[in-house]
């Protein structure tokens, strides 16, 4: 049977365990074959997507015009996106978008290391979006669904991810956890949940 | 095949005809043996090939012998290529066909689901109508990219039946968010070639060319709807697509006449939709979900996962 490149989906991660996810790998020699990132929990991803609230734009390009946006999770971590040239509509709406906002992003994860020898995560985005709260409350709920299916698998299970997690990771997997509860109960402060 | 395999055969069509012809286990041996090992016929259509020979000899009808014909199947039993199988079923859609080589395409169904057909040109069968039930017998499995077919051919023998087939529902029901809206979205057109449904790219069109009259307009969105576990493409409709978005086939030309671009009207529909949660029901198409039904999901329960949270 023919194989046909097939998009990858896009992984639901909080921001402090994306952040953490500092090991990027290839499966295969080939220039154009996709980068992952190693998620902590155990799983691969050349994709994530976000909502979150966009905090700050800023121009940090020296000749050209570079984005920076900061999104911040339910749970006080923050993603850092960066668009440039080559991420026309993703930089035009980094520059027109009035903070704070609720945005939808979709991207590539990408690892940056600091001079001081940190490795930073950041999404290069392929798109941005304003979106409204329900949006961004549903996101919260899937992707606590989603990190907790990666711990309970991490947990009982022993897929070639989760062995490379165990590897080249000494995070404690529970901290994972203790976010998707945070960002789970920080559903029930807002006004629509306490109605009952 | 081993010559046991094909002598367990012949002993069978033996017994088929051994009271109408004057034949012998070895003669019928010898032509599974030709058509197998020379013409490398897969051993069902040999056998199949073989049968008919005698019974033309003996004058009689393939109704009159059992047990003789292929495996009876249901569409959603087709899980592999080159079997040769009797279906009933309906046909449910018939298509355009793209080559002269094809006689009808389209759709068939029974209780269990769908599959795609094709009739070849060359195999001079009968035209089937849609909505019309058919006893199709010897008709040969195919598989692209994972999806099933089957093919009419030379061979095939069709039967109308004078009778009602509820067809299954194969529809898919998705649910996630839409993260990416493909090239060939938004306000498009189509070539104006009677009976054709490409879509026009830099004015033309990959079968037709550069067509003499302008296009026609149309709307349709291909985007990913993704859960964080899944993607599935989606193509949504002129109709669909103007219910997901708000932006009806008049507005978006006049967004386009204005802006003298129709790409305004896919970066619009971008702003409108991308990043945003959808289930979708629909039949599937190869890769893609046709979306029959859109609508915005309610929140999850999150307090549910909360107590999942809290227990692991």
């Amino acid at each position: 049977m023919a194989t046909t490149p097939t998009r990858k989906v896009a992984r639901r991660v909080f921001a402090r365990e994306f952040n953490d996810a500092t090991y990027t790998f290839k499966e295969s020699d080939d220039d154009r074959a996709p980068l992952y990132v190693l998620l902590p929990t155990g799983e691969r991803a050349n994709r994530i997507f976000v909502v979150g609230t966009l905090t700050e734009t800023e121009d940090v390009g020296q000749d050209s015009e570079y984005w920076q946006g900061r999104i911040v999770g339910p749970n006080g971590g923050t993603f850092f996106t960066y668009a440039g040239q080559y991420q026309p509509d993703a930089a035009s709406m980094l520059r027109e978008l009035e903070p704070p906002e609720y945005v939808a992003l979709v991207g590539k994860p990408r690892t940056y290391e600091t001079d001081d020898g940190d490795i930073n995560v950041s999404v290069r985005p392929e798109s941005i979006t304003a979106v409204d709260e329900a949006v961004r409350n549903r996101w919260v709920v899937e992707t606590a669904e989603r990190t907790l299916e990666r711990i309970e698998a991490f947990e009982n299970g022993s897929s070639e991810y989760i062995q490379m997690a165990k590897s080249e990771y000494d995070h404690p997997i529970d901290t994972y956890r203790e976010q998707a509860i945070e960002a789970l109960e920080s559903l029930d402060s807002q006004p629509e949940a306490t109605a009952d | 095949m081993t010559e046991t395999d094909l002598r367990t055969h012949a002993e069978d069509i033996y017994e088929q005809f051994s009271d109408q012809l004057d034949i012998s286990v070895e003669e019928i041996t010898e032509r599974l043996e030709t058509l197998v090992n020379e013409y490398k016929v897969p051993t069902s259509e040999a056998r199949r090939s073989v049968i008919n020979t005698y019974l033309d000899e003996a004058g009689m009808d393939r109704d009159d012998i059992m047990g003789g014909g292929n495996e009876r199947k249901v569409v959603s039993d087709v899980d592999r290529a080159e079997e040769w199988i009797d279906l009933k079923a309906k046909v449910v859609d018939l298509w355009e066909a793209r080559s002269d080589a094809v006689a009808q395409v389209g759709l068939l169904g029974d209780e269990t689901g769908t599959i795609k057909f094709t009739k070849w040109s060359k195999s001079d069968l009968p035209t089937l109508e849609e909505g019309k039930v058919y006893e199709l017998r010897n008709v040969v499995t195919d598989e692209y990219q994972g999806r099933y077919s089957v093919k009419l051919n030379r061979t095939t023998t069709i039967e109308e039946l004078d009778e009602e087939l509820e067809v299954g529902d194969d529809e898919v029901a998705i649910e996630g968010a839409l993260v990416d809206i493909q090239s060939g979205s938004g306000l498009i057109k189509r070539c104006p070639e009677e009976g054709c449904t490409h879509v026009l790219q830099n004015g033309r069109c990959p079968e037709h060319g550069e067509p003499e009259e302008d296009g026609e307009f149309d709307l349709r969105i291909k985007g990913v709807i993704d859960d964080g576990n899944q993607v599935h493409e989606v193509i949504f409709n002129r109709e669909m697509t103007e219910s997901l978005t708000g932006i009806t086939l008049e507005k978006a030309q006049e967004m386009a006449m204005d802006a003298l671009d129709t790409s305004v009207v896919a970066e619009e529909m971008h702003d409108r939709v991308l990043g945003r949660y959808y289930t979708v029901t629909g039949p599937t198409l190869g890769r893609y979900v046709l979306a029959n039904e859109v609508e915005e999901p309610g929140m999850p329960d999150h307090e549910a996962v909360l107590i999942k949270a809290r227990s692991i």
